[in-house]
């Protein structure tokens, strides 16, 4: 394994807020954040590629059947590619992603954040039989909501997570405001936070923001019903000219 | 630096950044246009960094970071290649695996040899023994698959070629099926591999003593010794490692368990990559070879007798010329 990036440790310090986020740290420097996904969506992928196997297993044995013998053997081999192998092929080949991992928005990296290759893949696959025992998944499904990434025992042995994919945001609008300068200094968490409520204005209602921002009327020493526009005018100040 | 303004000034960069992302990510891009990316990656850090360190708005850095989180995924790909890992391992990684791994080694194959051993000559004296482990319809079955008398009824000789690729596939299914069960409960404590060990180490045992005890031992002994050398050694390859899976974590030493076992893991993934070659060729061999009625068995003793030095030979002396990598 070539130029292995140092993991973090996925234990947040204390004052970080409490979320499942687990971070890499790259030789670059900065921190690379995954979302590792839980049980629910990963058992719903798992259901997926369940059902699409049974229905692939199923076509097989129709076609082959007419074969004879010859068809019998081919059966037999592709019956334990798709048994072992499923997972594995479609992991290493298509970005850590099978048809329902796809489906869900999942995928499997490994801890380093790098793509999966075919030894994890494989170890995480092929453990699979100890996370079903002794049955219906049970080992598995304690592991993964004892672990705080998530993690069944497969898993923990290959070094792998499974995260969901990152999807780009469309772009905010700002509402319009007159660029104002804040009455204090910010903090930075206190920068983020203007600007974030400016962002999300679009996914509030108008009652839930009037409600949000009537909580800081009073260090920004405004009435409460011009709060909102006030933090507005210091996100557009903060950004700059457009 | 206002936020609009660093976004003015860096959105060209970014642009060429993402579309150079997407070309590699559907493996459409050149080594020309790539020449630049572990650079333009950097400064894509770099700009991640900043907007981190000057507070700019969440909108900017969750698009930096997926930016840096799609480069690093292309950059830190593990790109092997295939062919040549495969044959260097074949040539000297995989002997010299088992030989570093002679612990669990060692104890698989005793379990399992020795399970297979003392079974078959306690069958061997005390018939009766067999079915406390093997319920009679299996050992009628087996008996009548190796009557020496149904073989010269051309029990054997009829088979086709079609015959074959069904055992084959038959044999792949069932042999890898049966070593990938006997590595992967090896997490359990060690406990999965010992009992695959120990129960197919008596099943087999048993039968071989049973069949040997009634006469029917050449037709047996003839027809399994050629692929044996591979099937066998290759199902106490996988106990060993299971059994060190387990012991990672019954023993983890100065590591945390999580961690021994994802080492232990990368070490045992490699042995039960080389168990799938050679249950490969055993399936193989047991299909063409050992199914053969046109040898005598006193030349299928010779080529078993050859195949069983092959492979000790070769976990013994195979890759000590070369330094370890």
């Amino acid at each position: 394994m070539p130029l292995t990036p140092s993991v973090a440790s996925s234990t947040p310090a204390r004052d970080e807020p409490l979320d499942t986020r687990f971070h890499v740290e790259t030789p670059e420097g900065i921190d690379l954040v995954l979302r590792p996904a839980s049980l629910v969506p990963r058992a719903l992928a798992f259901t997926i590629d369940l059902g699409i196997r049974g229905v692939i297993l199923l076509v097989m044995f129709v076609v082959l059947g007419l074969f004879g013998q010859l068809g019998m053997g081919l059966g037999t081999i592709l019956l334990f590619l798709v048994t072992w192998w499923y997972m594995v092929l479609f992991e290493v080949l298509n970005q850590g992603r099978s048809p329902g991992k796809q489906l869900l928005g999942l995928r499997v990296v490994h801890d380093d954040g790098t793509p999966i290759g075919w030894a994890a893949s494989l170890t995480r696959n092929l453990l699979r039989f100890v996370d079903i025992l002794p049955f219906g998944y049970t080992l598995g499904i304690l592991s993964c909501l004892n672990h705080p990434a998530f993690k069944r025992l497969g898993d923990m042995a290959a070094g792998t997570l499974v995260v969901y994919r990152e999807e780009m945001p469309a772009r905010p609008q700002l509402p319009e405001a007159s660029p104002l300068r804040a009455p204090f200094p910010l903090s930075l968490a206190e920068q983020r936070a203007m600007l974030g409520f400016a962002e999300r204005q679009a996914g509030l209602s108008a009652a839930r923001r009037t409600e949000l921002a009537s909580l800081l009327a009073e260090p920004l020493d405004v009435p409460a019903e011009q709060a909102e526009a006030q933090i507005n005018g210091i996100a557009r100040g903060l950004l700059g000219p457009v | 630096m206002k936020q609009s303004l660093f976004e003015k000034r860096y959105e060209a960069d970014w642009q060429r950044f993402a579309s150079l992302l997407e070309a590699l990510e559907r493996g459409k891009a050149d080594g020309q246009t790539s020449l630049g990316f572990s650079a333009e990656y950097r400064r894509i850090c770099q700009h991640l960094a900043l907007a981190q360190a000057r507070g700019y708005s969440s909108h900017l850095i969750d698009h930096l970071q997926q930016m840096a989180m799609r480069g690093h995924q292309q950059f830190y790909r593990h790109r092997s290649h295939l062919g040549a890992s495969i044959l260097s391992f074949l040539l000297g990684g995989f002997p010299r695996l088992v030989r570093a791994e002679w612990r669990s080694v060692t104890v698989a194959s005793l379990l399992f040899f020795g399970s297979l051993i003392a079974m078959g000559v306690l069958v061997y004296l005390f018939p009766d023994l067999i079915y406390s482990l093997v319920d009679p319809a299996q050992v009628s079955e087996m008996e009548s698959m190796y009557d020496p008398d149904a073989r010269r009824l051309g029990r054997f000789g009829e088979r086709d070629s079609g015959d074959d690729w069904m055992m084959f596939g038959f044999y792949i299914m069932n042999n890898i099926g049966i070593a990938f069960q006997t590595f992967a409960s090896g997490l359990l404590f060690c406990l999965g591999s010992v009992f695959f060990l120990l129960f197919n180490g008596l099943t087999i045992g048993a039968v071989a003593g049973r069949l040997s005890e009634i006469g029917y031992g050449e037709t047996f002994w003839s027809f399994v010794i050629g692929h044996g050398a591979f099937e066998l050694t290759a199902i106490a390859l996988a106990g060993a490692a299971g059994l060190k899976l387990g012991w990672a974590l019954l023993a983890p030493g100065r590591l945390p368990r999580g961690e021994a076992l994802r080492l232990a893991a990368g070490k045992s993934i490699q042995l039960v990559a080389g168990v799938i070659l050679l249950l490969l060729i055993a399936a193989f061999i047991e299909a063409y070879w050992s199914s053969m009625t046109y040898t005598t068995p006193l030349i299928k003793y010779l080529v078993g007798t050859g195949l069983w030095l092959l492979v000790l030979g070769y976990f013994l002396f195979a890759g000590r010329q070369h330094a370890p990598d």
